[in-house]
Parts: structure tokens; C-alpha cells; sequence
């Protein structure tokens, strides 16, 4: 695979960087990778992807844009309330990289199409707000063998952690859907949070893709952004795990 | 449960003396914690949830609560 002089000037910042160069720019455009949830944390992840030259980006989410959205989905527009947000995203991002191919599926995801959806790419990141679509690409991802980049966020704090096949998977984290759990209608959260955090994801999917660097594998970042500080703390396989435990 | 004299934890940056050294299990129910809700964090790892009852605190130890999210 060789890059057109109009890719080689595209991705110069990338291109100039030792831990990416030439060979993670190769692997990045060699790469399919698949966004689950074209939202707060999905819209910039799918953004900087994009931009970054991924080869295939999927896009699973079956919302419209709504305009309570528009506070921190920064892929919408206010003229596009009521469009299907993976048809939205599809033309803005073919607009910012026409070498990236952007596969739209305007599906919910759930337990019975996960692995279905999961198993056509290389890479999966999680950026939804429901804890059973987080357990369905979870689990899909464990049996399918990929890798999955999980984001969330809530109020004023976000998480994110990197669950490679054999290591801690996201249920050794989270065994079971927490009760009455927040969500960000109905708790609220603030917008530029969902930018940090959906950014981090895809700079992991960077990190995991071109090498770069040591992944939040088997780690959770936690930031509480009132307080400005921030933790990495370790993972470890819960042997009692439902999904991947022995 | 093992007898000590005094033992001290850290749990969300506030010192707290013990007379007495819990596991994880016990320290949840201790604190009022619904389980399902949050992870605990010992000297920043993450103790999976079915350990907590075979996990015994140690004088110094620092704990997080972590509130599960899943905002997106």
C-alpha cells in the first residue's frame, strides 16, 4: 500500500513522528475499525479516526440527531435534527477524509446482532450510554477475539480502559448492570468532557494500531474533571468473570 | 476476622482508624455501598468483585470507591 503525494502532505504530523512514520501510517489505513455509539464520546473518536486515516471506520448507532445533542455531539449540525446520526456522520467525515471508508450501520445493538456487527473489523470502541449494549459489545468482543477501547462518562467524571483478548474484560470490571444507573439526561454531563474522553479513545485506537507506546491495557483512567486530577489504576481478571472468567 | 490494635486506611483521601482489619466485603457493607454500584480500588488496583470477601485490608491501605458510569 503507498500513499498518494496528497496523503503524504495530509498525514505529515503523523508521518513526522518516530513511534508512527511510515509504517503506523501504513497500519492505520490498513486498519478497520468500528465506533458503537455515534454519540458524545463516538463523535469526536469518529473524528479524529477519520482524520487520522483509519481504512475502514464503522459506525453502529440507529438514534437521530436530537437537539439536546448538539451540546456535545460536535459531528452535528443544527440542521441536521432529525437525521439518522450515522448518515450524518458518514458525509462530514467523507468530507474530512475522502481516503477513509466509512461503513454505517444504523442498527441498535444488542446481545443477538454484537458479534455479527463486532466481527468485521480489526478494533472496537465503545462510547454508548446503556450498560446491556456495553455488555453485548463486551461479550462480542471476548468471543470474537477483539480488542475493545471503552469509554464513559457521567456528570463531570469519565473512564476509559483498553480490554485486550486474554487479559481483564470489561465485565471483570462491571459484572452485572448497576441499579437506577445514571444517565447523562437524566444527571446531565459536561460537553467538552465527552471530547476528552472520546479523544483518549482514539488515541488508544492509534497507540494499539501503529504500536505506539504502552495501551491502557489491563488499566482504567479515571478523571474527575471538578478537581482537575486524574488516576490510572490496574485491572486484573476476575476468575469468577461471567464472560471470560474460567 | 483477624484482631488488631489499631489499623489505619485511607478511603477516599480520609484517614480512618480501625479497631478492627475487614476485607473488602466487610468494608462495603461497613460503608453502606450497594456492590452492584461501584468497584473497589486497594493501593490502586481494582479488586474483582468475587475476591472482596477473600481480599483482607492491611493498616495503610489506600481505597478508592469507583462509581460505575456509563454515559456516553
Amino acid at each position: 500500500m503507498s500513499f498518494s503525494p496528497e496523503e503524504v502532505e495530509r498525514y505529515a504530523r503523523h508521518l513526522v513522528l518516530r513511534e508512527i512514520g511510515g509504517p503506523g501510517q501504513q497500519a492505520l489505513k490498513a486498519s478497520r475499525v468500528l465506533i458503537v455509539g455515534a454519540g458524545g464520546l463516538g463523535a469526536p473518536a469518529a473524528l479524529y479516526l477519520a482524520a487520522a486515516g483509519v481504512g475502514v471506520l464503522g459506525l453502529a448507532d440507529d438514534d437521530t440527531v436530537g437537539m439536546s445533542n448538539l451540546q456535545r455531539q460536535v459531528l452535528y449540525a443544527t440542521e441536521d435534527i432529525g437525521r439518522l446520526k450515522v448518515d450524518v456522520a458518514s458525509n462530514r467525515l467523507a468530507d474530512l477524509n475522502p481516503h477513509v471508508q466509512i461503513e454505517a450501520h444504523a442498527v441498535a445493538v444488542t446481545a443477538d446482532n454484537a458479534r455479527e456487527v463486532v466481527s468485521g473489523y480489526d478494533l472496537v470502541l465503545d462510547g454508548t450510554d446503556n450498560f446491556d449494549v456495553r455488555f453485548a459489545v463486551s461479550d462480542a468482543c471476548v468471543a470474537e477475539g477483539k480488542t475493545l477501547v471503552s469509554g464513559a462518562i457521567g456528570r463531570w467524571t469519565g473512564q476509559v480502559g483498553v480490554y485486550p483478548p486474554g487479559q481483564a474484560c470489561y465485565r471483570c470490571l462491571v459484572p452485572e448492570a448497576p441499579p437506577d444507573a445514571e444517565t447523562c439526561s437524566a444527571v446531565g454531563v459536561v460537553g467538552a468532557l465527552a471530547g476528552v474522553i472520546g479523544s483518549m479513545m482514539a488515541l488508544e485506537a492509534i497507540k494499539l494500531i501503529t504500536g505506539a507506546g504502552d495501551p491502557l491495557a489491563g488499566r482504567l483512567f479515571i478523571y474527575d474533571a471538578l478537581s482537575a486530577e486524574t488516576r490510572t489504576v490496574r485491572l486484573s481478571k476476575d476468575p469468577a468473570c461471567p464472560a471470560c472468567g474460567a | 476476622m483477624e484482631r488488631v490494635a489499631t489499623m489505619q486506611l485511607t478511603i477516599n483521601g480520609e484517614m480512618r482508624e480501625l479497631s478492627w482489619a475487614p476485607d473488602v466485603a466487610a468494608m462495603v457493607a461497613e460503608l453502606g455501598l450497594d456492590a452492584r454500584k461501584v468497584a473497589v480500588e486497594r493501593n490502586l488496583e481494582i479488586v474483582p468483585r468475587s475476591l472482596y470477601a477473600a481480599t483482607q485490608l492491611a493498616d495503610g491501605d489506600r481505597i478508592e470507591i469507583v462509581h460505575f458510569i456509563g454515559g456516553g
